[in-house]
């Protein structure tokens, strides 16, 4: 297997177009392994995987643990209150203690940007961002895009509406980064209360309303209206936000005919997606969730460094 | 003992008067300046070879937190006057955001009688608006006068009620004292950590808009206007807050400005790497603010730099962005990042003089910021071009927390001298 030349992965923004790529093309070996009867391969054993969840999560803990587990790695999970001051220690000090145990990567998520950041400039282990804040979520967003390359074939040339709060969301952010890295035309659309400034100078095009984001579109990103991150109300009511930024099945009309839906969860449903659109033939919801467990057995091995056992 | 410094560059604004001179200082006075005046003096004056250095009034510092009482685990009136002297500062103005808040004359006794003991540079507290810097009532600010405070301001925090406002400058006038805000709109800012922008927007940090700042000045312009109170903006940081005082100056009002050091050389891309050590409020600014922020040095707009030193231990700084708490040291910094604005043509030698000295003395009516004959003998004594690099370890203040660490420094102080004694002296040059 080809070396990987990060000691981490903290997000998507500085990896090159090959390092995505590698990361993809071993996802999809990986993919493989699960529609065997026997699931597990011994690529890390002996390797320790440490997911320290600091934020709640369900689906992206339970992702990481069992592509560290199909690895045949040791892993273990903490999960602590939302902050570090609720515990009553700083994130520094977990960290510090976790890392004398001599783990081989640790998965951290967190509240707040640039925890992960922090981690990988004082502790010994491979760190993987597994979410800080609005900052990143880069396996997220690799997972989605080997949702979309498995479906569409590519990713450089294709349409991309990445649609609802951009402001408090991690995904879109690691997915706009990669998608711009591997060619892809990135739209953005949301109420300008949920539109950051400086989109457009990251290589994005910025819509206010769903309608011309989602004219033509070869891939549907709905993204989750996450109002625990709001400080004041930055729109009406979710009844008004569905009916003016939800995708219902009029508007994914828009989209092109072969459009795929996809959403990172979880789905506030009636809200940002119509049920009958998430539930609906064009939705890759659950597959982007299969494709999880591949992506991040694929980042574990490239940063533990283990031998990969598909060959 | 009298002293003669020899031979240096003597600027002195006030008088328009930058020449190569001998400052004879006798009896905590400045006693004669002229060429050759060390050649007769008696031996029982210290005579200093100055040549090739800058003499200057006095540096003051507008804008200093010296955390004392309540936080001296970050910094003591002893560390924060020690700082201020390494730094050139003669004098520094005590921001009273303490534990407790200098909000009644009984802290305002303490820190002019600590100060006093330690005997390093002069502190002048600057007294709180309200009691408890809660925004609520006033604080006993005709008692703190009496007892010594400068200014009023509950920086760190805005008055955003605008009549609690409206009465602190009426009273404040009625006692001549000018009022300093911080200004930043809470509702605005909603808390955010950085500057708002492209870097923030990448980043995924919350963050304030530059708005949040120049709409409270916008606002406190207005009621200036109204009670015609002295009014000064702390660390203006935006290019709107500029054109908003230039314009009230325009107008006549008595509206003064200072801006910071780091907002003068950094930009909220020092943010990006999630350095708390660039996290202050004012945040760090995108890079059009910074080219107005030194238009409005370079035209007057801006009457000062200041510090806004504030110190704080690994505690509040070894943590996550978001949590880390706002500020960086500055004293020890301040006058080679304001020389970067002699040599980038921003300021001329004798308006970086004026603005570290001499505005901040007439401002609040500081004894100090000239070298006229009879004025305190507060002198600081400068080379403008040693080079030197920034290692936080070996700065005097008790906290560490600053961005510029590992930076080269092009010039450094040389000699502080408060009331005619020496408190500060670069080792290698007089040991």
């Amino acid at each position: 297997m080809s070396t990987f030349p990060q000691k981490h992965l903290l997000g998507t923004e500085k990896l090159s177009e090959r390092e995505l790529l590698t990361i993809l093309d071993l996802g999809d070996r990986f993919t493989e392994i699960a529609s065997r009867p026997i699931k597990k391969v011994p690529t890390l054993r002996g390797k320790t995987v440490v997911n320290l969840f600091l934020e709640a999560s369900t689906r992206t803990r339970t992702s990481f643990e069992i592509a560290a587990k199909r690895l045949s790695a040791d892993a273990i999970n903490i999960s602590g209150a939302a902050s570090s001051t609720v515990k009553g220690e700083t994130l520094l000090d977990t960290a510090h203690n976790i890392d004398a145990m001599s783990p081989d990567v640790v998965v951290v998520r967190h509240s707040q940007a640039g925890a992960a950041d922090l981690l990988s400039r004082r502790i010994r282990a491979a760190v993987v961002n597994a979410g800080d804040g609005a900052h990143e979520h880069p396996t997220q967003a690799l997972l989605d895009c080997s949702t979309i390359r498995a479906h569409k074939g590519k990713i450089a040339g294709l349409t991309v509406a990445i649609c609802g709060d951009i402001t408090h969301s991690r995904v879109a952010r690691s997915n706009i980064f990669a998608l711009v890295t591997l060619g892809a035309q990135v739209r953005v659309a949301g109420p300008r209360t949920l539109l950051p400034p400086g989109l457009a100078e990251l290589g994005v095009a910025v819509h206010d309303r769903l309608e011309p984001a989602l004219e033509g579109a070869d891939v549907v990103m709905m993204l989750r209206i996450q109002k625990e991150r709001f400080g004041t109300p930055l729109f009406p009511n979710t009844r008004e936000y569905s009916r003016y930024f939800g995708l219902s099945e009029e508007r994914l009309a828009l989209a092109h005919p072969d459009a795929i839906v996809m959403h990172p969860g979880p789905m506030n449903r009636g809200v940002e997606i119509a049920p009958a659109v998430a539930d609906g033939p064009r939705a890759v919801i659950l597959e982007q969730v299969a494709r999880g467990v591949a992506i991040r057995m694929a980042v574990l091995y490239l940063l533990a460094g283990g031998e990969s056992g598909v060959e | 003992m009298d002293i003669c410094l020899r031979g240096g560059r003597v600027i002195d604004p006030g008088r328009n008067f930058d020449s190569e001179a001998d400052v004879l200082l006798q009896d905590g006075r400045v006693a004669r300046i002229d060429k050759g005046i060390a050649a007769g003096l008696p031996a029982t004056t210290k005579v200093l070879d100055v040549r090739g250095l800058w003499v200057a009034p006095g540096f003051i510092d507008l804008h200093t937190h010296l955390r004392e009482p309540g936080q001296e685990y970050k910094e003591d009136i002893a560390s924060g006057t020690r700082s201020a002297a390494a730094g050139g500062f003669t004098a520094v103005c005590a921001m009273p955001n303490t534990v407790p808040p200098n909000d009644c004359r009984a802290v305002t006794d303490l820190i002019v009688s600590r100060a006093r003991a330690v005997g390093l540079t002069r502190v002048y507290p600057i007294g709180a608006v309200s009691k408890g810097q809660k925004g609520e009532e006033l604080a006993e600010i005709g008692e703190m006068k009496d007892a010594g405070i400068v200014a009023i301001s509950d920086d760190g925090r805005p008055v955003m009620n605008a009549e609690l406002l409206r009465r602190a400058m009426e009273y404040a006038r009625t006692f001549g004292l000018p009022l300093i805000q911080h200004c930043e709109d809470l509702m605005l800012s909603q808390g955010g950590s950085m500057n708002e922008g492209l870097v923030s927007t990448r980043a995924g940090i919350r963050a304030q808009p530059s708005t949040a700042e120049s709409s409270m000045v916008a606002r406190d312009i207005e009621i200036c206007a109204l009670t015609g109170a002295r009014y000064h903006v702390a660390h203006v940081s935006t290019a709107a807050s500029v054109a908003l005082v230039r314009e009230a100056k325009r107008r006549g009002l008595p509206v003064t400005c200072e801006v910071t050091p780091h907002h003068l050389t950094l930009t909220d891309e020092a943010c990006a790497a999630y350095d708390t050590h660039a996290k202050c409020n004012p945040p760090l600014r995108a890079p059009g603010d910074q080219e107005a922020l030194r238009e409005g040095l370079r035209d007057g707009t801006i009457d000062a730099i200041a510090t806004d030193h504030a110190p704080h231990s690994p505690i509040e700084k070894d943590v996550e962005f978001e949590q880390a708490a706002f500020g960086m040291i500055g004293l020890e910094t301040a006058l080679p990042l304001s020389l970067e604005l002699v040599r980038a043509g921003v300021l001329s030698p004798s308006a970086l003089v004026a603005v570290l000295s001499t505005r901040p003395a007439a401002l609040l009516g500081l004894p100090g910021g000239s070298l006229a004959p009879g004025q305190i003998a507060d002198v600081t004594v400068f080379d403008p071009e040693a080079p030197w690099t920034v290692e936080p370890a070996r700065l005097q203040s008790r906290s560490k927390n600053t961005p510029f660490g590992g930076r080269q420094m092009s010039g450094r102080t040389a000699l502080t001298i408060v009331a005619g004694r020496i408190v500060f002296a670069e080792e290698q040059r007089f040991a």
